[in-house]
């Protein structure tokens, strides 16, 4: 057990230093730099800026500092906005996607995972076509039309909701049903496959064979083995949608991170890259780091062993 | 209103952007302010006086005049803020402080390093509060348009109170302002709002009870806001207006879409360093081959008015407007028939049978592609040459056009203040950003006797004269358009003024 999670950390902190490495020199390779504008700052004034940043030393001597500063997890400050730390605009623009991603996140299992037993429970009829179809829409019609769509329809037409914002609790609305079209569907097919595979097993007859109502069979032994694959696709999709869908965020207003994240390229605003890149690393790592322990909890045969300890 | 994005700073010190500069315009108030019509103004000021060389400006405060907190603004706060912009350990340093170089010995004194004539008494710098209601400001040159300067945001004051929080101007219950309106939200990447500054000596002439500032980056859904109601106010300086919409909108929203002539030029840059366009006849042919009128009607078509010069119309000149005064189609007259028999000469005079491979480079943004693809068609059809278009990303572009490395490149420049000046003294050859490789003697000269001359009429005589050398003798640069300002304003809102620059002043705006 300790092993396992030591040796899970030390793969996290590796790969996190190989990115932080990486990242830096790709990003210093970039032309341009933060004060590079169509107004040219005067040499002197730029040389001023330059030292006080400390991008006037040797890109290694920079990179070595940076390293240091992460070690006491200090991001430094951002040479775009003024006087701002890393943290502090990670902070506030994380909290915006994140609370859009969860609100997502719940409504794509809730609704897939429903739509795809009643699609399994009802297979062939008309009701599993249906949830199929609708199924392959969400999966082919990509979010920033729908946002588009949803925005001009249900906003600029109907006028039911603000057309962006993230102000009140009915500006969630919106967003919430771009971001959560595509997982909806995919779980959708996930779930109704699975669980037509599970309501042929060996178990499911026999838990019929007892004369379970229909509802005990289908919630607590066919869901528990359906979901399995469900939990595997919603780790990285948990990563994907917490840190932001740029292009929706864009659609909807929204200050989310992935905005900054562009923008920060596009400003050539180094702490802020790397601060961001190393963010989206770590939860991502998180998400699946969380994976791993819901599969212990959904099924017990995996346990936290090591790959070794198995081989054994 | 939308800004599009955060802004970078609400230091009238550090901003160089126009973002921040439409903030700090509600924030603030300079010695002088700019009314409807461009006018110089009072502001903190309330009067002034110049000595007769030009060189010694004078100001009276006006008593009432008050921060946000309550305490008086006085002459000191300006020689503070004005000497915090210029001093040479200010970290990070003020980006525009060369707005402040008018200003005696200034320069000298904000630049430390490599400087051998550096000054590090700041009591040498020629700004002086002799009391507090009284501002003493001696320039190194006569300076005509000192008084359009003052009202600029760098020169705006700061309270005394930032000497002990450098981080002030991050958040709003930090920052203590002086003009019509003070900070009370500023939620990053989302929302700003200003309120009546209740010190504010004229706060019977603001009636907006709030101007609330939203960060929408797509211009798409700017549109569908204000169409909605959730903004009153869209597009140009902060926000944009989809090209491809204005056509509609001059139907649906005739009494709303504002198109406004600003001092800008949209031209193309020579590289006169490199072949093939170190030669003057091949720049003038690729000039003359190009029809402007077509281009603002057919692919910008947002109103603008084509451009054969550098200087914009709206920029003043002596009496009137210097495009009046001097028309840019004396600088040259797009021809086809003129253009061919131009390039012909220069491929002689290169002892060249055809032209070499030319690459015009753009930046990736709204309408680049476009305009370039127009030109490039226009090229092939009236010269008989091939243009490959390549566009780069905005810091990658600007690095290679500033180190020379392009053959044409897309360029545009807006006034920083109401001279002709602001377009000319850039193409001198100790200018940094002269992106094109142009040094000409007699047009450093020019330049030289007219940053020195007093006299208005002298002035514009040798701006012109200089204008003449870059364009109708040299066809440096190679201009296309004069830029509008595209906005849209709901129609009960009045008095919302957008001046020469494009920048918008809303303090006294009002709802009808």
């Amino acid at each position: 057990m300790v092993r396992y999670w030591g040796g899970k950390l030390g793969s996290v902190l590796l790969s996190l230093f190989l990115l932080a490495t990486a990242t830096f020199f790709l990003m210093k390779a970039i032309p341009g730099d933060p004060f590079t504008a169509e107004k040219a700052v005067p040499p002197e004034i730029k040389a001023k800026l330059m030292s006080f940043y400390g991008l006037d030393k040797p890109v290694w001597e920079q990179y070595l500092i940076y390293l240091k500063k992460l070690v006491h997890l200090d991001l430094g400050m951002s040479m775009k906005s003024q006087y701002r730390t890393v943290s502090s605009i990670i902070s506030d623009s994380f909290g915006f996607s994140f609370r859009l991603g969860i609100f997502a996140i719940v409504v794509s299992v809730i609704v897939g995972v429903g739509l795809g037993i009643v699609s399994a429970m009802h297979h062939r009829k008309l009701i599993d076509g249906t949830a199929m179809v609708l199924a392959v829409l969400g999966v082919s019609v990509p979010n920033f039309v729908l946002a588009s769509l949803l925005q001009y329809v249900f906003g600029e037409e109907l006028n039911w909701f603000n057309v962006a914002g993230l102000n009140g609790p009915l500006d969630y609305v919106l967003p919430v049903i771009a971001l959560s079209s595509l997982p909806i569907a995919y779980i959708a097919r996930l779930t109704r496959s699975t669980m037509l595979e599970v309501l042929t097993a060996e178990y499911i007859k026999t838990a019929k064979a007892k004369g379970l109502p229909n509802r005990v069979i289908i919630l607590k032994h066919a869901l528990r083995n359906a979901v399995l694959p469900v939990l595997t696709y919603l780790g990285p999709m948990t990563a994907n949608i917490v840190t932001g869908s740029v292009i929706v965020e864009e659609i909807f207003g929204i200050p989310g991170l992935g905005q900054y994240f562009v923008d920060s390229v596009s400003n050539r605003d180094y702490t802020l890259i790397m601060g961001i890149t190393l963010f989206y690393a770590v939860i991502l790592m998180v998400a699946r780091l969380l994976t791993d322990i819901a599969y212990g909890f959904v099924d017990p045969r995996i346990g936290f062993r090591s790959r070794k300890e198995v081989s054994r | 209103m939308n800004l599009t994005s955060e802004p970078p700073t609400l230091d009238p010190a550090l901003a160089q952007d126009s973002v921040s500069f439409t903030v700090l315009t509600g924030l603030y108030e300079g010695l002088t302010r700019k009314d409807a019509d461009g006018k110089v103004i009072p502001g903190m000021a309330e009067s002034w006086d110049v000595s007769d060389d030009m060189k010694t400006y004078t100001f009276h405060l006006r008593k009432d005049a008050k921060w946000s907190n309550g305490d008086p603004v006085t002459a000191h706060d300006f020689e503070y803020a004005w000497k915090r912009v210029l001093d040479p350990d200010m970290n990070p340093a003020s980006p525009y402080a060369y707005q402040l170089y008018y200003i005696k010995n200034a320069q000298n004194y904000n630049i430390k390093q490599d400087n051998p004539n550096h000054i590090s008494d700041p009591n040498q710098v020629g700004v002086k509060a002799t009391d507090d209601d009284t501002l003493v400001v001696n320039l190194e040159n006569p300076t005509p348009y000192f008084l359009s300067v003052t009202s600029f945001w760098t020169l705006f004051p700061v309270h005394q109170s930032a000497k002990s929080n450098s981080a002030w101007a991050a958040e709003a219950n930090t920052i203590v302002s002086n003009g019509p309106f003070k900070i009370t939200t500023w939620k990053h990447g989302n929302e700003i709002d200003l309120v009546p500054n209740e010190n504010y000596y004229a706060k019977d002439e603001v009636k907006l009870q709030k101007v609330h500032f939203v960060m929408v980056k797509n211009s798409a859904t700017e549109l569908k806001m204000y169409q909605t109601g959730q903004l009153n106010y869209s597009g140009f300086p902060t926000g944009e207006i989809p090209i491809e919409q204005i056509a509609k909108l001059q139907q649906t929203n005739k009494d709303e879409l504002r198109i406004k002539p600003i001092a800008s030029t949209y031209y193309y840059n020579f590289n006169t360093t490199k072949e093939p366009f170190d030669n003057a006849n091949i720049r003038k042919a690729f000039a003359l081959a190009v029809d402007r009128q077509q281009l603002v009607d057919k692919v910008t078509k947002g109103g603008q008015e084509p451009a054969l010069g550098a200087v914009p119309p709206s920029i003043m000149g002596e009496k009137q407007s210097f495009r009046e005064e001097y028309p840019d189609t004396d600088l040259f007259k797009p021809d086809v028939a003129e253009a061919k028999q131009l390039l012909a000469q220069g491929l002689k005079e290169k002892g060249w049978t055809q032209l070499p491979p030319v690459t015009l480079t753009i930046n990736e943004g709204t309408g680049h592609k476009q305009i370039a693809e127009a030109l490039a068609d226009m090229w092939r059809k009236n010269l008989g040459v091939d243009v490959k278009i390549e566009t780069q990303e905005w810091k990658v572009f600007l690095k290679n056009r500033q180190s020379l490395n392009y053959q044409i490149a897309r360029s545009g420049w807006s006034a920083d203040y109401n001279d002709p000046m602001t377009f000319i003294d850039m193409f001198t050859s100790t200018s940094g950003n002269n992106d094109i490789g142009f040094k000409n003697a007699q047009y450093d000269e020019l330049v030289k006797k007219a940053l020195a001359s007093g006299d208005q009429h002298e002035r514009m005589q040798l701006l012109s004269q200089a204008e003449n050398i870059l364009i109708k003798d040299n066809m440096a640069i190679l201009p296309l358009y004069y830029y509008t300002g595209v906005h849209m304003v709901n129609k009960n809102l009045q008095n919302i003024v957008m001046d020469y620059q494009g920048m918008v002043d809303y303090t006294r705006s009002y709802v009808k």
